[in-house]
């Protein structure tokens, strides 16, 4: 039993760390109803960043502040050199327009601080914990990601029942309207990109620290998408317990199913979990049902 | 109908010379006209007139090539749509733009947006005085819902709520910002007979009780012949009447437009 409880508390930690990619495609989503598909290249980007500024020898709380800064550049150049040109299109252009901006923010972060893996240690510290007399070993590291997640998650929901989160709701549902309540939708894009961005830093950070920074933190970004659709594209808490979920159930079926089979289910089982949950239901555990009229 | 002894002020909208093209398509050419304090004016014309066009000019969605709009005595260069309601200027939409996920009382309280004071930055940290604030702005939005007699919807995602009262909490949220010019795309579009009477009962109660000058497209004549004190006639994208709905009904232009010229 105490192994069961291990891997499921190592495998809902895993989940936590997908969890925080798949926020920042959350808040996009939400408020412009556009899959970002840059999120992943932001989280690496963000990261470049810091580690690139650390190594350069700026402290660490500078390094963190610089990178805040440079989240916000972004955002703002995103907004005027991309979407303030798409205003009322279709989702889809907007869409295939955050594809031209991850390969931009890949390479461009790349060309500025190499390609090679950086090693990343902010001081989290990695020791093993062990719960019931040893039996069970957490990773403090893990503790720290589900903390700064949920610090993340309750400032979120927090920001989200403000005006401004009224505003960010309004302009997702339909631009027309939002500009003609008098919602400015540029300073409302700006606002977005920007958390999307900061949300971006923490999970690269903490993904850095896991796994040292490099390029492949892109491609976790697919990771992200079965967790969205276990959770909802619209909910911020969706994300949370859809990365739980999918974190849990992956290790749980590599250890218990993955015998039977062979092994090697981690790898998919989160993509055919979430398959299975777009044949039930189609909008996530917690997101907006939108009734079609015909 | 009008009633003669109505207290129509000066101008408050001056349109002059507007003209508006999409590359090679001339939506509008040479348009001018005015809207006056506490008038109804309708734009009327056959499909692609360029009705919709002229409202999007006047709150800012559409940037014409030519001519100037003067509000309030002031004229505008180029104007974004949220500048335009900033200025009190609300409007509906021909194809309803509602935030389909919200409740009616939602897309309402959206329209109190720019009445409510703490900035769209600061209420994104810090949130106390901005709920007290909301509770006062709730309680205008509930006063809307009485007059445009939807309580009973206040709660349903407006997706669900058939068609005329879509329409109906589309006028709601323009009104909840209390405007000065408000601005209605075909508001009767696609109602029945009515739906439509209360619409126009509603149009004329703003207009009375709240002096908001109106500017509408409608298609339904007799609704247009009722309810407007005057009538602006587009037709390809140029004006060919203007004046109360009487002399238009008789102006040969507007007949012709209408149904046809004979060859």
């Amino acid at each position: 039993m105490a192994f069961f409880f291990e891997v499921l508390i190592g495998g809902l930690m895993a989940g936590v760390m997908y969890s925080l990619v798949a926020l920042g495609f959350v808040l996009i989503f939400k408020a412009s109803g556009v899959f970002n598909f840059a999120q992943g290249a932001m989280v690496l980007f963000a990261g470049l960043f810091f580690v690139g500024f650390t190594e350069l020898g700026v402290p660490t709380w500078l390094s963190l502040l610089l990178t805040v800064g440079v989240m916000v550049l972004l955002a703002v150049a995103v907004e005027r050199l991309v979407l303030r040109h798409l205003v009322n299109q279709e989702g889809i252009i907007l869409f295939m327009a955050t594809i031209g901006v991850s390969f931009f923010l890949d390479g461009f972060g790349q060309t500025i601080w190499g390609s090679n893996v950086k090693q990343l240690d902010i001081g989290i510290p990695t020791d093993p914990i062990f719960l019931m007399d040893g039996e069970i070993l957490i990773q403090s590291f893990d503790l720290w990601a589900a903390l700064v997640a949920g610090t993340l998650l309750a400032s979120l929901v927090v920001f989200q029942k403000t005006r401004t989160g009224r505003a960010l709701r309004a302009v997702a549902d339909d631009h027309q309207a939002a500009q003609s309540v008098g919602i400015p939708l540029n300073v409302i894009w700006i606002i977005v990109w920007a958390i999307a961005g900061l949300v971006a830093l923490v999970a690269g950070v903490m993904w850095g620290s896991k796994l040292g920074m490099q390029p492949a933190i892109v491609s976790l970004a697919l990771k992200a998408l079965p967790v969205l659709i276990l959770g909802g594209f619209t909910s911020i808490p969706g994300a949370i317990i859809g990365g739980l979920i999918i974190g849990a159930g992956e290790k749980l079926a590599e250890v218990y199913i993955g015998p039977l089979v062979g092994g090697g289910i981690e790898n998919w089982f989160a993509y055919v979990l979430a398959l299975a949950f777009l044949l039930i239901r189609p909008q996530g555990l917690f997101g907006e049902k939108l009734i079609e009229r015909v | 109908m009008s009633a003669p002894e109505k207290n129509i002020g000066d101008i408050l909208l001056k349109v002059e010379n507007i003209s508006l093209s999409f590359g090679g398509v001339k939506a509008l050419t040479d348009i001018s006209f005015e809207i006056r304090e506490r008038e109804i004016l309708a734009i009327i014309g056959p499909n692609g007139a360029g009705k919709s066009s002229m409202l999007n000019c006047i709150n800012g969605f559409y940037h014409p090539q030519q001519g100037t709009i003067t509000y309030r005595g002031e004229k505008r260069k180029q104007m974004r749509p949220h500048e335009a309601a900033k200025q009190g200027i609300a409007r509906t939409f021909q194809n309803i733009a509602l935030f389909k996920g919200m409740s009616t009382l939602d897309n309402i309280m959206t329209g109190r947006l720019l009445k409510m004071k703490s900035g769209l930055f600061t209420s994104a940290i810090y949130k106390g005085p901005a709920e007290r604030e909301q509770i006062e702005h709730r309680e205008f939005c509930e006063r809307i819902i009485d007059f445009l007699e939807i309580e009973a919807i206040r709660k349903v995602p407006v997706g669900r709520l058939p068609y005329g009262l879509q329409k109906r909490v589309e006028l709601a949220r323009a009104l909840a910002a209390e405007p000065t010019l408000l601005l209605l795309d075909e508001p009767m579009a696609g109602m029945n007979l009515e739906e439509k009477q209360d619409m126009c009962r509603f149009i004329l109660d703003v207009n009375d009780e709240f002096g908001t000058t109106i500017c509408l497209i409608e298609h339904d004549m007799g609704v247009v012949m009722d309810i407007s004190d005057r009538v602006v006639v587009l037709d390809y994208g140029r004006k060919i009447g203007d004046g109360i709905p009487d002399e238009v009904k008789s102006s040969q232009a507007v007949i012709d437009a209408y149904l046809g010229v004979q060859h």
